[in-house]
């Protein structure tokens, strides 16, 4: 059995372990609200432009935009939204998990992946892994700007226009509530086709000034508002997730704490009980 | 009762407007157009510039949007910005001190790259006096 004083160190060296996971409770907590504000601003804007892209496919067009076009996949891509740090349980590793099984489904069909990642821990795991890695950007920190996300969109997109990719997807977390966050896989390019339309009369829009630049200039921004969005949506999963992580973890030294002083108090006893026996003994003696 | 059309103003960042319009006018990449309702589907780019609204009561507004898209169903219109701004929320110092800066950068521009942007920052320091011109004019 331990001594005392070997208990006591330990209790206060879980204690400090335990007012740190508490404060990164507290800042997760405070940083997830602003988050989900800044998620419920950016949606708006997504959503539109998912109407606005919708309509298009509708639209009974005489250009179509390579975008549109579904072509046969030799090679597909992924942009992949990760976390820069740790400390968030699960939510990384469930996101790679879904993204492999998707990845191998298309390596047993004999089509290999290029990715992208965005944030730190992506390009860790796809080091570890093996995967090719065409484009990254860490550090995206809590407000991270269009700009941000724009470059590395940009190698994608650049790559589905030359041909070298002939699928575009999007990994990220979804915030569905603070307990729930589900790895989302989604298809950016080509666009997927709607069901066709019957009995619809025939339209299409006037376009102003011309369609191709109008569409590639639309087209490329849906995809970069979705990733944006997908961006976004990963930060609040990420401060959600670690909140959970760190209340979990502050509970846990809890148990330990309350164990361990349990076990000092025995061990306290213990002496206590033997002293005493000792001195008796001891005074019987003489 | 006048006939009004749904209308909707969002940006990257935030939703700025949603309502019933009676008339829009924006400045698109070919020059200014006005949409009422039922207008024919169209899909536009459009400039740094105001937009107009006269809602159905005749009360009109002022927005600023630094670029973007204008999109025209029969019954809803929707704009999809790059920033957009109410036009009262502006800084008019702010967008002198803009158009001042842009235009020194361009007496004494460097390489090309540093033109363009240049450019594109009078633009849309231009546009934005531009926007609060107007509104100035529709107060007196």
């Amino acid at each position: 059995m331990a001594s005392g004083k070997e208990i006591r160190t330990q209790i206060s060296s879980i204690q400090n372990t335990q007012k740190i996971t508490n404060a990164m409770e507290m800042v997760a907590a405070s940083k997830m609200r602003k988050a989900q504000e800044r998620m419920e601003l950016t949606r708006p804007y997504a959503s539109k432009i998912r109407d606005v892209i919708g309509y298009l496919a509708e639209a009974d067009s005489d250009y179509r935009h390579p975008f549109m076009e579904a072509r046969e996949a030799n090679r597909v891509g992924y942009i992949v939204v990760s976390t820069d740090r740790g400390l968030c349980g699960g939510l990384n590793n469930n996101l790679f998990k879904t993204m492999l099984q998707d990845s191998r489904a298309w390596n047993d069909k004999g089509v290999p992946s290029d990715f992208c990642t965005l944030g730190q821990k992506a390009s860790v795991f796809l080091n570890v892994v093996g995967g090719n890695i065409v484009a990254s950007e860490t550090q995206l920190g809590d407000r991270p700007s269009a700009e941000q996300v724009i470059g590395s969109v940009k190698v994608m997109l650049d790559a589905y226009r030359d041909g070298s990719i002939d699928r575009l997807y999007v990994v990220y977390n979804q915030f569905v509530n603070t307990m729930t966050q589900t790895p989302t896989i989604e298809q950016l390019l080509p666009l997927q086709a709607e069901a066709e339309p019957e009995g619809k009369y025939r339209w299409d829009y006037l376009y102003e000034p011309d369609p191709r630049t109008l569409l590639d200039g639309l087209l490329t921004r849906y995809v970069e508002s979705q990733v944006y969005q997908g961006v976004v949506e990963n930060i609040a999963c990420e401060q959600a997730a670690r909140m959970i992580a760190m209340k979990s973890a502050t509970d846990n030294a809890g148990e330990i704490i309350d164990d361990l002083k349990t076990e000092y108090n025995k061990a306290r006893q213990a002496n206590i009980t033997q002293e005493i026996s000792e001195i008796v003994s001891g005074a019987a003696a003489v | 009762m006048a006939n009004t059309v749904q209308c909707d103003i969002v940006s990257a960042q935030e939703s700025i407007f949603s309502g019933e319009v009676e008339m829009l006018t924006a400045t698109a990449s070919n020059g200014e157009l006005g949409v009422m309702a039922g207008h024919t589907p169209m899909l536009t780019g459009l400039a740094p510039g105001p937009v107009n609204i006269r809602m159905a009561d005749g009360k009109e507004e002022v927005f600023f949007v630094s670029g973007g898209y204008l999109e025209v169903q029969p019954k809803k219109i929707s704009i999809l910005a790059d920033t957009a701004e109410r036009a009262h929320d502006m800084d008019e110092a702010a967008a002198q001190r803009a158009r001042q800066e842009a235009e020194r950068e361009l007496a004494n521009r460097s390489s090309e790259v540093d033109y363009s942007r240049a450019a594109a920052r009078l633009a849309e320091a231009a546009a934005q006096l531009r926007t609060l011109e107007k509104l100035r004019r529709k107060k007196r």
